[in-house]
């Protein structure tokens, strides 16, 4: 492709591949997550495919896409799953999972970096602090 | 510029305008979130035209091929009429011309409908008495030109609807039905695609359609069904279920028993022992690729949905109606 204006200024989201790459990366992600017995007692008891819609809604914003969640709607989201005991163990699972389904879809480092960076970012919200 | 018609309202949509946009501007409200495509919360159905193939993006392939769409993603590209999912359609009338006992408690219902009806083997209808009372049951048959739909009906203790089904329906007695519903048939293309279907007691009903459908249509990857129940009494079909193996080199069936006390002879008899589900999945270690039909009890729709999940099957490939009942 040519190196049009829209390519060189892409966001991190378009450079991702949009909501395609979400669509690609929900598959591999939420399989990682169901099946890691450190974190999926919190993902019990939920209906599996709205489930996976709030997983869309969380790739959707840690690869930069559009979204309308506050840091104060991320604190609400978690509230119960933070009485339930969740902390920064569980916190560093998901981003494990996160890195890895980027890699298996051979997303760039610095991409991944940059994805990494903004689920972080979200720490103390989704934590309670 | 085009018109969207939705129920009783008439709208124009300009070009460059998504339906989503047409209808908001018009003030009419339907559900939407993300406006790109990415949270289906604006799920609608076209009921004439075909949507753009842009509109239908992730969708499931059967609701794509229900005309399905996004109404954030769809400029359309001539006049629609379109519904939100749940609405309903007509009602149709119907009689019963079959009731046969399959288990002690259940019943195959076989009815005839007077009008048109568009409907793949293993959706559902749900059927109306004459006072109202509804509830939905899945479609053990094929469309054909007889007008005829299959249902295999469980009696519940108290079950108001089903122990009115088994005692009092009767030939003359009306009844109703409204349009096929849900996503859980089989659709031709990827052929060679191995199919695990798993059903405990009714829910054999749209397992027993969907497998006929693929069959007549030619589906050559292997198909695995496990049919389960907690004692011989609860199964049914077996021996149609087993002539089918005999004449289809891919297609494999497990008759399973659940029941602490089933008797030795029952397994020497060509039974399995164990729930359904666990047989199914404990066989299967990597689903990778599989498309699975989940159908039955709820808490066993769930629970497999998950582990076929974990075992590799995509979401998008795990088709399951949950047979849930209501709690009084
Ligand atoms: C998509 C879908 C498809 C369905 N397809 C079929 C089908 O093909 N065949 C079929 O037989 N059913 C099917 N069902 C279930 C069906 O719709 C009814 O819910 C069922 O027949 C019970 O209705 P009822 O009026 O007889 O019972 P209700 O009058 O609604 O009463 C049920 C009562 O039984 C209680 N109860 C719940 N579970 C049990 C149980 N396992 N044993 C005893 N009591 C219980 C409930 O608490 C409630 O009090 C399907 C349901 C759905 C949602
Ligand atoms: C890495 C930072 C995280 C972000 C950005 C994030 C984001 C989100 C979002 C957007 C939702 C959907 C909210 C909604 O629409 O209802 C959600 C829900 C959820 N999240 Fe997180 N999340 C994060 C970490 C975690 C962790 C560490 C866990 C547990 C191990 C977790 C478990 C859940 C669960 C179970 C839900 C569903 C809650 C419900 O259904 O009520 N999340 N998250």
């Amino acid at each position: 492709m040519s190196a049009t204006p829209e390519t060189k200024n892409a966001t991190l989201f378009e450079q991702l591949g949009g909501a395609g790459a979400v669509d690609a990366a929900v598959d591999i992600f939420y399989r990682k997550v169901l099946a890691d017995y450190r974190i999926n007692r919190f993902f019990d008891n939920v209906d599996m495919e709205k489930q996976a819609a709030k997983q869309k809604a969380f790739l959707t914003m840690a690869f930069g896409g559009p979204h309308n969640y506050t840091g104060e709607d991320m604190r609400k989201g978690h509230e119960n799953l933070v009485k339930m005991g969740l902390d920064d163990s569980h916190f560093d699972a998901v981003m494990e999972h996160l890195g890895a389904t980027l890699q298996e879809l051979n997303v760039p480092q610095a991409l991944i970096a940059q994805v990494a960076a903004i689920a972080e970012s979200t720490r103390n919200d989704v934590l309670g602090r | 510029m085009l018109n969207i018609t939705l129920g009783e309202s008439k709208i124009s949509c300009q070009a460059n305008e998504t339906v989503l946009e047409a209808l908001l501007k018009a003030n009419i409200q339907i559900p939407y979130g993300c406006q790109q495509g990415v949270c289906q919360s604006c799920l609608m159905c076209s009921l004439d035209a075909a949507p753009p193939v842009l509109a239908q993006a992730g969708l499931k392939d059967t609701l794509q091929k229900q005309n399905y769409f996004l109404a954030c993603l769809c400029h359309p590209e001539q006049d629609m009429t379109v519904a939100l999912p749940e609405q309903q359609g007509a009602l149709l009338n119907a009689s019963v011309i079959k009731k046969q006992q399959l288990t002690p408690d259940i019943l195959r219902l076989v009815l005839q409908y007077d009008a048109e009806l568009t409907f793949f083997a293993g959706q559902f209808v749900n059927l109306q008495r004459f006072d109202g009372l509804m509830r939905s049951y899945s479609i053990a048959n094929s469309p054909q030109h007889d007008k005829i739909l299959e249902f295999h009906i469980r009696r519940l203790p108290n079950g108001q609807f089903s122990n009115w089904v088994h005692d009092e329906l009767g030939h003359g007695t009306p009844l109703t039905l409204t349009e096929a519903q849900g996503s859980c048939h089989y659709l031709p293309g990827r052929m060679e695609q191995p199919l695990l279907l798993i059903g405990t007691g009714s829910g054999l009903a749209p397992l027993y359609g969907i497998i006929n459908d693929a069959l007549a249509q030619g589906h050559t990857g292997a198909i695995h069904l496990y049919h389960g129940s907690r004692n011989q009494d609860g199964l049914y079909l077996i021996d149609e279920m087993r002539g089918l193996t005999k004449q289809f080199d891919n297609f494999n069936y497990t008759a399973c028993l659940s029941g602490a006390c089933v008797a030795e002879q029952a397994i020497e008899t060509g039974y399995a022992q164990g729930r359904a589900h666990d047989l199914a999945l404990n066989a299967n270690q990597n689903l990778k690729g599989w498309r699975v039909y989940l159908c039955g009890h709820p808490e066993m729709v769930n629970q497999s949905k998950r582990a076929a999940y974990i075992k590799g099957a995509s979401l998008s490939d795990i088709y399951a109606d949950a047979f849930l009942v209501s709690n009084r």
